[in-house]
């Protein structure tokens, strides 16, 4: 078995100028800090394309990695919570895209699903529909909305085994899970690694063959 | 009782036993407080979790348990938890009864505008374009003038819009007011001291009234 199990600055190494980046989280929930701390850190790939629901909040590292300059083009939801995308986006010092929560949801799964695209009622008749395709699907309008893929996934999880299969607590599945299979190399940063078979099957939220890399936080033991 | 508590006080009455319902930030949360005890609600949180329960004790705080607007908090006897895909397929397909949330403009024809003021406050739109198409039912909290004095209430939305033709039902602390779709709006019911005139004078669309008007009872 491959072993997955690298350091977090390690794992960021993967990111290169020009890359796409997603980022997992809500908030402070769900958020990989540590690979993020690291991206910020520890090396310097710029051009970058950052793909978030929220971009998270001053708190945390991503809040430095948009600030830093080295992310061009932002893809969310709500930037409400992280002032310096605001920013960027009011001076137009990076590109933000803005989409409706469920529409960039659906983006990624699509993009880790090998679909086309979705097609959502969402955003009909407001400026979200801008610039795309819409069609008329049985007397409803429908905008059609494109696959994002990207080249490295940033994620979290609570647990993974050696197979890098995870579990993930709570209310921080939420994009975690469209987003390990909507990249080229995933990284789940997690709090406790364990052996193989030591997950029950019924228990996994993310299958291991999705999971490049795992990067273990914190002293917590099984 | 101030405009907030009269205001969610009377949306709490709009919920059933049963119903699944999707609070926006702010003022809307705050109708949890006014749930009738004979009534049951799940309440969903569109970061992952339905059946939402009170906020968290210091001490109970935990990372992987927050609502959508970052708060820790616990859940409730069968409560589940999933991803965003999932959580707004749970939106976008019909499963919520109910989601209530504020209003910057809404018109006559039920359209919404709720998320960006151009050039002053982009914050983007997150869940609510996806809950306002999605949910059976949709219903606004917001004062009935804005803070300089201009009516929300409007015959068409001037700002952004986050959706057309979603509206249901607006409950301010003057009045409520049913959207009918190919009518326009009906006064259903008045803050008590209020007259029909004193509603449509705060209002910028033309108010029908309804044969059954009654007084706001909370």
């Amino acid at each position: 078995m491959i072993n997955k199990l690298i350091s977090a600055e390690d794992a960021v190494k993967r990111v290169k100028d020009g890359d796409t980046v997603m980022v997992g989280g809500f908030l402070a929930g769900g958020h990989p800090e540590e690979l993020v701390r690291a991206l910020v850190e520890t090396q310097s790939a710029g051009q970058l394309s950052l793909i978030s629901n929220d971009t998270g909040t001053p708190e945390l590292s991503i809040y430095k990695l948009v600030q830093s300059g080295r992310v061009k083009h932002i893809y969310a939801s709500y930037i409400g919570s992280n002032p310096e995308t605001g920013r960027l986006l009011m001076t137009k010092e990076a590109e933000v895209n803005l989409y409706p929560q469920g529409t960039l949801a659906e983006k990624i799964r699509a993009g880790g699903a090998g679909l086309g695209g979705v097609l959502t009622p969402v955003g009909v008749g407001t400026i979200v529909e801008e610039g795309k395709r819409k069609l008329d699907i049985e007397g409803r309008e429908y905008l059609l909305e494109l696959p994002l893929h990207a080249n490295v996934a940033l994620i979290r999880a609570h647990k993974a085994d050696e197979a890098g299969n995870l579990v993930i607590d709570g209310s921080s599945r939420n994009f975690n899970f469209v987003m390990a299979m909507a990249a080229d190399y995933v990284v789940a940063e997690v709090d406790t690694y364990v052996k193989l078979g030591e997950i029950d099957p019924n228990h996994v939220n993310v299958p291991g063959i999705l999971i490049d890399a795992i990067v273990k936080v914190g002293n917590t033991h099984e | 009782m101030n405009n907030r508590e009269f205001i969610v006080r009377r949306i709490a009455q709009e919920f059933k036993d049963g119903d699944v319902v999707n609070l926006g930030i702010g003022m809307p949360t705050l109708a949890v407080d006014y749930i009738p005890d004979h009534v049951q609600i799940m309440l969903q949180a569109e970061n992952g979790i339905l059946g939402v329960g009170p906020k968290a004790a210091k001490a109970e705080e935990n990372i992987d348990c927050i609502d959508s607007g970052g708060s820790f908090v616990t859940t409730v006897a069968g409560a589940c938890f999933f991803d965003s895909a999932v959580s707004f397929s749970i939106i976008r397909g019909g499963h919520v009864d109910i989601t209530v949330l504020g209003a910057l403009e809404v018109d006559e024809q039920g359209n919404l505008a709720s998320w960006m003021i151009p050039g002053k406050k982009v914050p983007g739109m997150g869940g609510a374009m996806d809950l306002v198409v999605g949910a059976k039912r949709v219903i606004i909290a917001m004062d009935h003038v804005s803070k300089d004095g201009q009516p929300k209430i409007v015959k068409a939305c001037t700002l952004p819009l986050t959706a057309v033709h979603v509206v249901n039902t607006i409950v301010t602390e003057m009045a409520v007011i049913e959207v009918i779709p190919g009518q326009g709006l009906m006064l259903m019911e008045i803050a008590p001291g209020l007259t029909v005139e004193d509603v449509q004078k705060a209002t910028g669309a033309e108010l029908w009234i309804s044969p059954d008007l009654k007084a706001i009872a909370v």
